[in-house]
């Protein structure tokens, strides 16, 4: 198995042009993979499939009793991005969360940009994960964002598209770790030769972003992360980040109100927490502020949090930032705080609760991607090339009862990038999913989870529908 | 650390000494049965059955006691909460919930185990079962050892010795409430096959020289050093509640166990009311996991 007969199908591919010749950032992967005997690159997969299931790096379908959890599909050819391009990329995710974090700041203190006339009110005050309890709290150093994942996408042309961000409870890092890890393993040599650049700074950015964070009790800091507990599909990530950090993984039931403290249930009694890392939505955290039937956060936790007792990132009330009719006004927020135009397009949106733009959208179904604004995981989504007369018919029911709940964009071509599809190498569709870490500066991970659809000509790279990962090396100069 | 994941922990092990010592008592059985053809096969299966404190459980799922019944429900039945297959995933269910404390290898070790149990349940009919219990103890050794060299004597790894060493001072006096074949040919063969089985026949030798019931007792209920020995293990248990919490409440209930172990001898144990001995001492392991679990395991 080798590039040999490798065929490209028409899309950009990652690492041959149009032509069929080699890239220049791929040609030393390409060469060393043509030089191996033919059936290395297959035993190599095995031997990584077999590490994946014995370290047991799963995400959760928590199902059948005995069948152990799934494990996340790893294909080890990585793909590759170029030193220069990366930069640009670097750049406009800076700008991107910096201007992101600004207009969560404006939105919950003096809504400038809504007295500006910018973004209509009804936009934001109609987000589902805008909270009004947050009005006028600032945060410790004000950021609201400390981690985000932003998806990327790549079109025929090869431009870079920022498909949405994601900065609520952003996933996946583990397995950018893990993925570099095993590779390591199985290339060793490839590194040497490339000049990847590093990625195993990440949590010890994130440990010291989280100790930073200041509050009004000031203290010695004890940081936990706060899990919903085995059965979240994000489970094994939530234990892997405590580990690597070296704090406390708690969940809800751990924790307790005392005296307007956070404080956990120790062996040693009560001990008060200073810093939450929550991997819980919004929605669940608080049972007297939010989601009264949750059972998975803290009751008084939110009073805690306006008092300055204790910090949480990512901040209560950030998920307006990355609600899908918000992505459509992001270069509209980029100019308006930084007076720039924004490095990283937005895949063009249409808005379905303006009319005309709605219109447009139901006359064009078969050529558009309609997303509901708050599913995830390529839930609540219609591909309109690949779906029935039905199903559209469907779709175009629920947009007409609920259109502020819709946007749509056109179909992109996903770049494709070459994976091992039983003994052949084939091209799958992949995007990219680079980390931001928000602290002192705001720090791009050189690195990031390219996700593959491992189905033919399959647009849905999610985990949950059939997806899978590969390393992503940024090559240094 | 958090009452929550200090439970996780104690469990985790509890399950894995289980497994380990469900292993080994099976493989003496099938030793004895091999080794002493006259024994009547079936009231020896329910011997052991009732040892287990499964009798009821079994009959519920099970026509008859032979040695096929009992393997599986010992080793893969997945509605008998405590067979091997059952303990396994037990340790491995506290496992995940701990797994930020326990080291990456000693998770691996347990995730090795459970992956092996389902295959072995998978493929019945390849099932040896000499091998299935020697890879179960590979698995329990694997993890103490990597308890040993990895983990810092910190809470978590006392909390997991003790959870360790309580499971193993139950089923060890479990082991020795047997009935014995006094002075009859069959006292060695009986007890070496029991000695063997939980590794201790080569240092009960280096003392004793010479299989006896009443010395196997003596060696296994009050040696000082042998890491299976019931005093051994309540020694241990209480060096890590003082390690824990030097005024843990919970060392009145180990003290208790310790003045029981005092009063008596092996002549009073090997009298005609030695049953009636080992259920004390597991009534008294049964309190001291009671006072650990309502000091330490408090939930909010």
């Amino acid at each position: 198995m080798n590039f040999i007969n490798y065929q490209i199908n028409g899309c950009f591919d990652e690492f041959f042009n149009s032509a069929g010749i080699p890239r220049h950032a791929a040609l030393p992967l390409i060469e060393k993979i043509n030089s191996l005997p033919i059936h290395a690159l297959k035993q190599y997969q095995n031997a990584a499939n077999l590490i994946l299931e014995r370290l047991g790096i799963t995400f959760g379908v928590y199902t059948h009793k005995d069948s152990p959890e799934k494990i996340f599909p790893f294909d080890i050819i990585p793909r590759i991005i170029a030193a220069d391009e990366w930069q640009q990329l670097e750049l406009g995710l800076k700008q991107r969360i910096t201007a992101l974090n600004l207009f969560l700041q404006d939105i919950y203190s003096e809504e400038k940009i809504i007295k500006d006339k910018i973004i209509p009110q009804e936009l934001i005050y109609s987000a589902s994960a805008y909270r009004p309890f947050l009005k006028g709290f600032v945060p410790p150093g004000n950021i609201w964002i400390h981690i985000t994942g932003t998806d990327l996408v790549r079109d025929k042309q090869g431009t870079f598209y920022v498909l949405e961000d994601n900065l609520r409870c952003p996933s996946g890092i583990s397995y950018v770790l893990d993925n570099r890890a095993i590779l390591k393993r199985i290339f060793p040599d490839m590194f040497g030769t490339m000049q990847v650049s590093n990625v195993n700074n990440y949590c010890e950015k994130l440990y010291n972003n989280l100790r930073n964070l200041k509050t009004t009790a000031n203290k010695s800091k004890n940081i936990v992360l706060l899990t919903p507990g085995i059965y979240n599909s994000a489970y094994f990530e939530h234990c892997f980040l405590a580990k690597q950090m070296g704090i406390e993984l708690v969940e809800g039931k751990d924790l307790k109100i005392i005296d307007g403290k956070v404080m956990m249930s120790t062996t040693h009694g009560f001990e008060p927490v200073d810093v939450i890392y929550r991997r819980i939505d919004d929605d669940f955290l608080d049972p007297q502020v939010f989601r009264k039937d949750s059972l998975l956060g803290v009751p008084g936790l939110m009073d805690c949090y306006v008092n300055g007792q204790v910090a949480i990132a990512n901040a209560p009330g950030c998920g307006v930032a990355d609600d899908k009719a918000v992505y459509a006004y992001v270069p509209q927020i980029i100019k308006y705080y930084l007076d720039e135009d924004p490095i990283l397009p937005n895949v063009p949106t249409y808005l379905c609760h303006d009319p005309q733009q709605l219109n447009y959208v139901l006359d064009n179904l078969e050529q558009l991607v309609v997303k509901s604004v708050n599913l995830a995981g390529g839930y609540g989504m219609l591909i309109g090339c690949q779906s029935t007369a039905a199903e559209r018919q469907q779709f175009a029911m629920a947009i007409k009862a609920n259109p502020r709940n819709y946007i749509a964009q056109p179909i992109i071509d996903l770049s494709c990038a070459p994976t091992i599809i039983d003994h052949q190498l084939q091209p799958r569709h992949v995007d990219l999913r680079p980390y931001i870490l928000f602290g002192e500066d705001v720090f791009v991970l050189p690195g990031g989870l390219t996700r593959v659809a491992l189905v033919k000509d399959s647009l849905v790279v999610n985990s949950s529908q059939g997806g899978g990962s590969k390393d992503t090396w940024v090559l240094k100069d | 650390m958090l009452s929550r994941v200090a439970q996780n922990i104690y469990w985790l092990s509890r399950y894995l000494e289980r497994a380990d010592n469900l292993a080994r008592f099976t493989q003496v059985h099938m030793q004895l049965m091999l080794d002493a053809p006259k024994f009547n096969k079936e009231s020896t299966w329910l011997g052991f059955i009732t040892i287990l404190g499964d009798e009821e459980h079994f009959q519920r799922y099970y026509n008859f006691y032979n040695e096929q019944n009992v393997i599986e429900f010992i080793s893969l039945d997945r509605n008998n909460p405590n067979s091997i297959l059952s303990c396994i995933r037990a340790a491995r269910e506290n496992a995940k919930l701990c797994r930020d404390t326990i080291t990456s290898e000693m998770w691996e070790c347990i995730n090795d185990a459970y992956l092996f149990v389902i295959k072995s349940k998978r493929a019945r009919s390849h099932f040896n079962s000499y091998h299935f219990y020697d890879r179960i103890k590979q698995s329990s050794n694997l993890f103490i050892g990597l308890a040993h060299a990895t983990m810092s004597r910190n809470e978590a790894w006392h909390f997991s010795r003790m959870g360790r060493v309580i499971e193993r001072a139950d089923k060890t006096s479990r082991i020795l409430d047997l009935p014995s074949y006094h002075d009859t040919p069959y006292e060695a063969l009986q007890w070496s096959a029991i000695l063997k089985s939980i590794s201790a026949f080569e240092m009960y030798l280096k003392l004793y020289h010479s299989v006896k019931h009443r010395d196997v007792v003596d060696f296994l209920l009050f040696d000082p050093s042998f890491p299976r020995s019931i005093f051994w293990c309540i020694t241990r248990i209480k060096e890590s509640l003082l390690a824990i919490n030097k005024d843990s409440p919970s060392i009145k209930e180990m003290d208790d166990i310790l003045t029981f172990l005092d009063s008596i001898t092996t002549e009073n144990v090997l009298g005609l009311d030695a049953h009636h001995f080992f259920d004390e001492i597991q009534l008294l392991l049964n309190n001291v996991d009671n006072a650990i679990s309502q000091e330490f395991f408090r939930v909010c």
